[in-house]
């Protein structure tokens, strides 16, 4: 579903260096360039022009997403059309969402023929996608990469998304302070589609970060589906196969639906809970404190209303606020923060349905 | 209606086209299919006794194996009819999803259980209806319809649910998927299969249409000439598929307190399987219900004990293969002379 950059990618700097030098960011970079000299004056630290709510030159974006067959994939959907629409100058060109590879080259290949300004692609499998991300940028479209990142970092100008490797190590270490003081802490982990590179990422941060605590133990792991049925399913199983534990992680809040029904159902509350990703069913749940789930680890389903707004910066040659750089970042990793009953309050506008 | 001895006529020619003559034979083959695959089980059985001892063989394990069987397994027999009778329903996960999504939609919840029943029921009814007239009375090959079918309704469930997870808060609805509600330790779910599975057994074995349904699927054409009504046969094949789906959708409602348009997902697959392990003949003509109720036992079992033993999902999905293709070996190499 949502996967995360390769952070390896040693040649960062010569690989910019080709991108800028292909036609892709001519547009953006000579925009900015100019629009820095007439702004000279306009700000203290010599910044470009930055993006703000005011009106500016009309940008048409053409936006990629993927096929809402999950809560938080919906999420992303909806909030990339609600940013669209507080912007006047920004024109959504909205494509229907995809699961399928080559269906949604065939979307993007008619944005490109519609020549948008700029791009926002969530892909449905990035590496698989890659092509066609480097076709548009050498039409000149600027690409913003949404979350399941390109197999080259020609194929896009810029990607955002959230940091799996991230949810794991942040749901590790609330679990690790939650039990660092009992003798022998067991934990139980349901993760997500084993197919996904993502899951594993999670799993990895989730390993890690126990590390830390050298009294608790991980001592079972199921995968289950992103879906009602498996997340019931496979919890089921769990609880029948460890009598006792004190903590779970959920890689997944749409499957923890199932998950919480199936504690519900073998009557089980002699642990805590942590979710995945933030949906608003759980942060209401942390925040009545009712159940088993105390927490949820953030993959918020903002970046999508983030990469309109990154977009429209880059149709419209602008920098971002608050940061001394002239462009707008070759990538944005979203932090995955833990949401629980001290801070629910603020993050509650956030979570999905 | 067919006097015994007319459907004994009728059965000639479905005994030449199947692999294994006789009627009179086949009553014991079956017999011993069933055997090779309790035999099956058993040892399954007794892996998950070795291994975790503990856990495996304890009341509450045994009751969520037969709740984890109770939804698939009443798919199952509604596949295991449509099979027999020489067709194949690719539709059945889809169905499933789009009742289940269609039945928790917020304005059917505001009817409470009864209201969410009917909705589950006639929508699995409808979908069936659509498949058995494409199939019986249209130019439309089984496979083709209930493939067309299965795209739609999973679309037409992505559409209403919009993405998102109906959660439901009928009380009534979720207290049958709760220990409270058991009877003599038994879930309703399981209840419901169990109900499902013998009266599936009953019309197979006991009645004028179950044995139509082996005729039509032995020999469609011998069948006609004998006097059955080969298309009305077929909608109602579909029409039992549906009406199981239906029932299958609000099972899974009670058990996983939600609807989402990913329910059901594959279950066309393993409703297939299990029916081919537990004996159904794909090409159709013959098969029965307790095969199809062992074959789905079966399934439930390994994935059981696949989790208990903490299994990694490739290696899980490996062992399923090998089991798979273990169970129909051991079937051949009893049946074949």
């Amino acid at each position: 579903m949502h996967e995360n950059p390769n952070p390896s990618s040693g040649s960062r700097t010569s690989r910019r260096n080709v991108l800028f030098g292909t036609a892709a960011a001519g547009a953006a970079l000579l925009t900015g360039c100019t629009s820095n000299k007439s702004n000279d004056d306009k700000d203290a630290a010599g910044q470009a022009n930055v993006a703000d709510d005011r009106p500016g030159k009309k940008v048409t974006i053409g936006f990629a997403g993927p096929q809402a067959d999950h809560g938080w994939l919906n999420a992303i959907n909806e909030q990339a059309k609600e940013r669209a629409k507080k912007y006047q100058d920004v024109t959504l060109e909205a494509t229907e969402g995809s699961n399928d590879n080559a269906q949604q080259v065939g979307q993007i290949e008619t944005l490109i023929n519609k020549k948008v300004d700029v791009l926002v692609i969530l892909p449905a499998d990035g590496k698989a996608l890659t092509q066609v991300g480097l076709k548009a940028m050498r039409a000149g479209i600027p690409v913003v990469n949404l979350d399941r990142v390109f197999a080259s970092q020609q194929a896009y100008r810029c990607w955002i998304g959230g940091d799996n490797y991230g949810m794991g190590l942040n749901a590790g270490r609330y679990i690790g302070e939650k039990l660092k003081d009992k003798k022998n802490a067991k934990v139980v982990e349901l993760a997500g589609i084993d197919n996904l590179e993502l899951t594993r990422e999670r799993t990895e941060g989730f390993d890690d970060a126990l590390k830390n605590y050298p009294n608790i133990k991980k001592v079972a792991r199921q995968a289950a589906e992103f879906t009602v049925e498996s997340g019931q399913s496979k919890m089921a199983q769990l609880l029948r196969a460890e009598p006792k534990f004190d903590a779970l992680w959920n890689h997944d809040d749409d499957q923890g639906v199932g998950a919480e029904r199936a504690i519900e159902q073998a009557g089980r509350d002699d642990f805590l809970m942590v979710g995945g990703a933030g949906s608003r069913r759980v942060m209401d749940s942390i925040k009545a404190d009712d159940s088993v789930i105390k927490a949820t680890v953030l993959y918020p389903p903002t970046m999508a209303a983030s990469a309109i707004d990154l977009a429209r910066a880059l149709g419209q040659g602008k920098g971002i606020g608050g940061l001394a750089e002239f462009e707008i970042p070759a990538s944005l990793t979203l932090y995955s923060a833990v949401v629980t009953k001290e801070n629910v309050d603020e993050y509650l506008p956030t979570g999905f349905k | 209606m067919l006097s015994p001895s007319g459907a004994e006529a009728v059965e000639e020619p479905t005994k030449e086209a199947a692999p294994q003559p006789g009627r009179g034979n086949g009553a014991p083959r079956a017999g011993l299919r069933h055997l090779s695959l309790v035999g099956v089980l058993l040892a399954l059985v007794a892996v998950g006794a070795l291994t975790k001892p503990q856990q495996f063989l304890t009341p509450d394990n045994l009751q969520l194996i037969l709740t984890q069987s109770s939804v698939i397994g009443v798919v199952t027999v509604g596949v295991t009819f449509v099979i027999i009778g020489g067709g194949i329903d690719l539709s059945v996960g889809a169905i499933v999803a789009l009742a289940s999504v269609w039945a928790t939609t917020v304005a059917t919840q505001e009817f409470g259980l009864g209201g969410m029943l009917l909705c589950a029921l006639s929508v699995g009814l409808g979908c069936g209806l659509v498949n058995g007239v494409l199939i019986a009375y249209g130019p439309m090959v089984p496979f083709i319809a209930t493939l067309a079918m299965l795209a739609s309704a999973r679309g037409l469930a992505l559409l209403i649910s919009d993405g998102k997870t109906q959660v439901v808060t009928v009380d009534s609805v979720l207290d049958l998927g709760v220990s409270d509600s058991y009877v003599l330790g038994v879930p309703p779910l399981v209840l419901v299969f169990a109900a499902v599975a013998l009266l599936g057994w009953l019309v197979l074995g006991r009645t004028t249409f179950g044995r139509r349904t082996v005729a039509v699927g032995g020999n469609a054409e011998a069948s006609r000439l004998a006097g059955i009504a080969v298309r009305r046969q077929r909608l109602l094949l579909y029409l039992l598929s549906g009406l199981c789906c239906g029932i299958a959708a609000f099972m899974l409602i009670v058990l996983t307190g939600s609807g989402q348009n990913t329910n059901g997902n594959l279950y066309e697959l393993d409703a297939i399987a299990a029916a081919i392990i537990g004996g159904t003949l794909l090409s159709g003509g013959r098969g029965t219900i307790t095969g199809s109720v062992l074959g789905v036992l079966v399934f439930t079992t390994i994935t059981n004990l696949f989790a208990l033993n903490n299994l990694q999902t490739d290696v899980q999905q490996i062992a399923k293969g090998a089991i798979i293709v273990a169970a129909v070996l051991v079937q051949k190499g009893r049946k074949t002379p």
